[in-house]
């Protein structure tokens, strides 16, 4: 497979494996194009080494519809494509919510909403104090999941720390009760550089990702329409 | 060696911090003004995250998932009780090492009421599989408890208390201490109430046996003295029972009665100093006598 069509088209066959109750159809869809962008085109990341220190971090904080993330991580050899048959059932290890210790390429457990943004900003220190200043940690919440407070914390804590190597992403499919937009005037005045980009769009998403503020830490929200995935 | 826990806790991590590029501290506006020099030494590992308990454990597990071993450091309640769920989850479940240091518990801020106190932080922490607690008797115990959560890189509880022995042991992890040898019961002491649990035993024909380490526990060590048939007191600066499973998983195999001393199990509600608490609570020496001579009593 040569095109990023195809390769795109080969991941939702591989998605199309990964079957169950707790899949989390809508979840999974909706994070599809930007996971693909961001793993095919945007992170540095090696599948043959998956722990590779001068790797980029991905934390998939809201944990919730994995099976997008599980088959793009198996599309691009981080384990066999043979494991998504295997998803959500007994002895297998690609369970509801990504687990560090058992998928390759994981590198952090969530599930529980509002861990992934704190600890990413710790991973993004960690980074800056071993000077891998071109490292970035990127971590991608539900527009729903930035109801946690926790989140209010970190988004209030990064730009104080001019942590311009983390970046926020935000899959805003409109599934909050709480309306969370407007989203460049509410993060932006905690100090967050904000772009908003259609999330089906890959030219949109791999613009806004592969670019960054030096300054601040950056946030991209990747807007779904109301009513779709 | 300085004369209190906290002043130490801080020593002990700055100096860990000096030595190894992978140690990081995270801080929550507690103690700061004892981590200058650290904050001088190493800006980039020595963040105050400011008053965001629930970040404060995130952060340092972010580190820890970079491979640092990480010093979480705030007081008890907003240490281990607010962020409970980053303890468990960033830390426990992720199979991540680091040492929360926290001040304050049992009562420490006396004055401050129920909100600051946190007499339930060891059993809160005993929930999370894998996790040492550590309760050190004085600062002289604290520092070489800190050093060896560090070298042995575990997911530690380590508590640092206002009350204090007089002496010091030559502590490690998972080992008891025989102080005293009697006859009628074993009493088990953890932490800063040793010095008067053994003023309190005076005259009574009891073993004393002393630990900082609440988990691991030396099991072997307490089977070894306590004997066939024995009556095993607990003597413990957290809700009292809290070390029970340990004690009685150590005598699972042979007849044994047990009793406790510690905080009372219920919300404390009065204002004052430690020493107005503890005389309150039973825990004082002559509180703890009085319960002592009650375990003591037969039937």
């Amino acid at each position: 497979m040569d095109t990023v069509t195809d390769r795109i088209a080969h991941v939702r066959e591989l998605l199309a494996l990964a079957t169950g109750d707790e899949k989390h159809e809508e979840s999974s869809t909706s994070t599809l194009d930007v996971t693909w962008v961001l793993y095919d085109e945007v992170l540095r990341v090696d599948p043959a080494n998956p722990m590779w220190e001068e790797r980029d971090r991905f934390i998939l904080s809201k944990g919730h519809g994995p099976a997008a993330y599980y088959s793009i991580l198996a599309a691009q050899g981080f384990f066999p494509e043979s494991w998504l048959p295997g998803f959500l059932t007994w002895g297998n290890a690609l369970g509801s919510h990504p687990d560090r210790l058992q998928v390759p390429g994981v590198e952090a457990s969530t599930g529980s909403l509002g861990h992934g943004l704190p600890m990413a900003v710790g991973v993004a220190l960690a980074l800056r104090a071993k000077g891998q200043t071109e490292r970035r940690a990127v971590v991608l919440c539900g527009d729903a999941e930035l109801n946690e407070g926790t989140n209010w914390e970190a988004i209030l804590l990064a730009p104080h720390l001019k942590l311009s190597n983390l970046t926020l992403l935000v899959i805003d499919n409109h599934s909050s009760s709480i309306p969370m937009g407007p989203w460049e005037p509410r993060l932006g005045s905690f100090g967050w550089d904000v772009v908003v980009v259609d999330g089906h769009d890959q030219d949109q998403l791999y613009d806004a990702l592969s670019s960054r503020s030096h300054e601040r830490p950056n946030a991209v929200i990747a807007d779904i329409p109301e009513g779709e995935w | 060696m300085v004369s209190d826990m906290r002043t130490q806790l801080a020593r002990t991590a700055t100096d860990l911090l000096e030595h190894d590029p992978n140690v990081a501290v995270v801080l929550a506006e507690i103690s700061v003004d004892r981590f200058e020099r650290a904050i001088a030494i190493a800006p980039d590992r020595v963040i105050n995250v400011g008053i965001m308990e629930q970040t404060l454990v995130g952060v340092a597990a972010g580190f820890a998932m970079e491979g640092f071993h990480t010093i979480a450091h705030t007081m008890a309640p907003f240490l281990v009780e607010r962020p409970f769920e980053q303890v468990k989850l960033d830390f426990g479940y992720q199979g991540l090492a680091g040492t929360l240091a926290s001040v304050g518990a049992p009562y420490d801020y006396g004055t401050e009421g129920g909100t600051h106190h946190s007499p339930g932080d060891v059993g809160v922490v005993l929930t999370v599989p894998g996790t040492d607690v550590l309760v050190p008797g004085c600062a002289a115990e604290l520092d070489r408890l800190l050093r060896e959560a560090y070298a042995d890189d575990r997911l530690t509880y380590l508590r640092a208390s206002v009350a204090q022995n007089d002496v010091a042991f030559e502590v490690a992890r998972g080992r008891l201490e025989v102080v005293r040898r009697g006859t009628r019961a074993t009493v088990v002491v953890v932490g800063p109430l040793l010095s008067r649990t053994l003023t309190a035993s005076e005259g009574l024909d009891v073993s004393v046996l002393y630990t900082p380490s609440v988990a691991p526990f030396d099991s072997s060590g307490l089977a070894a003295v306590a004997g066939p048939d024995p009556l095993v007191i607990s003597v413990e600066p957290f809700y009292e029972g809290t070390l029970l499973p340990s004690l009685a998983d150590a005598l699972r195999h042979v007849p044994s009665r047990f009793a406790t001393v510690g905080v009372p199990r219920r919300f404390i509600t009065t204002y004052g100093t430690v020493e107005e608490h503890d005389r309150e609570l039973g825990m004082d020496v002559a509180g703890i006598r009085r319960r002592l001579v009650a375990a003591l009593e037969p039937g």
